[in-house]
């Protein structure tokens, strides 16, 4: 079985990266290899460093509430780098309202506050199958 | 069905070496991964590598390694070469996971379409690179950089395999980690080519720079093909440089420049290119470069031949017959020695 990549990345001006390093720590140890590519990243940038490491999730962490904006920018960035096939899903703190107006966006999942690690693993370890099914 | 691969993969090397960059991904990819087809694709990129510099960076976790290698990449674009970097962080021994953090010290080179940056995981290899990084700096040399630059894991004393990857090795040190006596123990400081202080700014940069200069005074290795003589597995003979009635050693020993720097204000980072540029003209003047080019590709010969040898014999071994030595060993009623010859005598 090959490793899982996973880009974690935090858009915007929020500083708050804990939640990021608890995710990423949680994948490392389920056996995944996880890019962190630190704070304030700005879209372009999150898809660059997803297309260069050729990861096969994007996860954005945001607890700014400037979800809206910068998941859309991020989506936008990934399609226009060719990465439209990457999956993309969004943690941090997100009102439920907001969560289908992010599936349009592209966005496969969203994980707010309370929910296990194991969650997230098991939902990145899905996607990752699903893709090696279709390669 | 292969027949299709096959054609994809002859487009992703096509792709590769026209410099785009989502194919260069993949075949890292491909080549991290060991898939089916990647010894040809690394077949068909092979005549086309050798044209890069590449650059290794080693030292201490710490030390700055990442953030040097963020300076010294913004230094040969500023002078109008591509970049191309890897990275190597560790991999769990327990989960098989690792956190790739290298990245978080080089987004200066973001939207830069000169530079291409990509993370490797050691995946259980333990002499500071990954199994792959080798192929992983073939594809990038392929592609058309200027410059590799690799960054090994954070090195103890004894990770040295950068040395036989790279064509310059720079070992980084810091302020403060050690004395005059760590200084001429054996390893990974034998390995540089040249030495770097980074954080100069900090105390004791200059007792540091002073230790690193006496012990090389002491006495350096300076003909690398000593590295690899010591490998007793070589059957290549080993020559030293100065033994055909060549010129005095004195004047044809490289002897490694210790160079301060301040990699986050970008401090000393011109003179550390011009000591890169300086060994490299030294090894194709001295006439060492094509030598050790040869002893470093036996070497790599050997090493694949081993993993060929081992995987060949591995895969014929019933798991219940290893099950059984296993047993009489752990019994204590055979030695792991004796208990090897008898798993490689066929049943």
């Amino acid at each position: 079985m090959r490793a899982a990549r996973i880009l974690i990345a935090k858009p915007g001006l929020d500083g708050h990266d804990r939640g990021a390093k608890v995710i990423a720590r949680a994948l490392r140890d389920a056996g995944m290899e996880v890019i962190y590519t630190g704070l304030r990243q700005s879209p372009q940038m999150i898809a660059e460093a997803a297309l260069q490491e050729d990861v096969d999730v994007v996860g954005l962490s945001i607890l700014s509430g400037a979800h809206m904006t910068l998941v859309p920018l991020v989506r936008e960035a990934m399609v226009a780098a060719d990465l439209a096939d990457v999956p993309l899903i969004v943690g941090g703190i997100i009102p439920d309202e907001d969560i289908d107006a992010l599936r349009e966006h592209g966005v496969v999942a969203v994980f707010g506050p309370g929910t296990s690690t194991d969650e997230i693993r098991d939902f990145i370890n899905g996607l990752v199958a699903s893709r090696d099914a279709r390669d | 069905m292969t027949e299709a691969r096959d054609t994809r993969q002859a487009e992703l090397v096509a792709a590769v070496l026209a410099g785009q960059r989502r194919a260069i991904a993949r075949m890292l990819t491909l080549v991290e991964n060991g898939r089916p087809g990647k010894d040809a694709a690394l077949a068909a990129l092979f005549p086309h590598t050798g044209k890069a510099a590449i650059i290794g960076v080693t030292g201490a976790p710490g030390t700055g390694k990442s953030t040097l290698v963020n300076a010294l990449a913004r230094h040969y674009r500023q002078a109008g070469r591509t970049v191309g970097i890897i990275a190597v962080d560790p991999t769990s021994p327990f989960s098989g996971g690792a956190i790739l953090g290298d990245r978080i010290r080089m987004s200066d080179h973001s939207g830069d379409p000169g530079v291409f940056i990509r993370s490797m995981a050691t995946r259980g290899s333990l002499g500071g690179l990954a199994h792959a990084t080798r192929d992983a700096v073939r594809v990038l040399d392929a592609a058309g950089f200027d410059i590799v630059l690799v960054e090994t894991v954070g090195a103890g004393q004894s990770e040295v395999d950068i040395a036989r990857t790279a064509t310059t090795t720079l070992v980084v040190e810091a302020p403060g980690l050690g004395d005059d006596v760590q200084a001429i123990k054996a390893g990974i400081l034998e390995i540089a080519d040249v030495l770097v202080v980074n954080k100069a700014d900090r105390p004791g940069a200059t007792q540091t720079q002073r230790a690193l200069k006496a012990m090389l005074e002491l006495g350096h290795p300076g003909d690398r093909l000593a590295f690899f003589a010591h490998d007793s597995q070589l059957p290549l003979s080993v020559q030293s440089p100065h033994a055909n009635g060549g010129a005095n050693p004195e004047d044809t020993m490289w002897q490694p420049p210790v160079i301060a720097t301040v990699s986050v204000e970008g401090k000393g980072i011109a003179e550390l290119a011009e000591a890169i540029a300086a060994h490299r003209q030294y090894l194709e003047h001295s006439g060492s470069a094509a030598r050790w080019q040869q002893h470093i590709i036996a070497q790599e010969l050997i090493e694949r031949m081993r993993d060929v040898l081992v995987a060949r014999e591995i895969a014929q071994i019933e798991p219940d017959r290893l099950r059984a030595i296993v047993a009489e060993v752990q019994a204590r009623r055979l030695d792991p020695n004796a208990a090897v010859h008898v798993l490689l005598e066929q049943p």
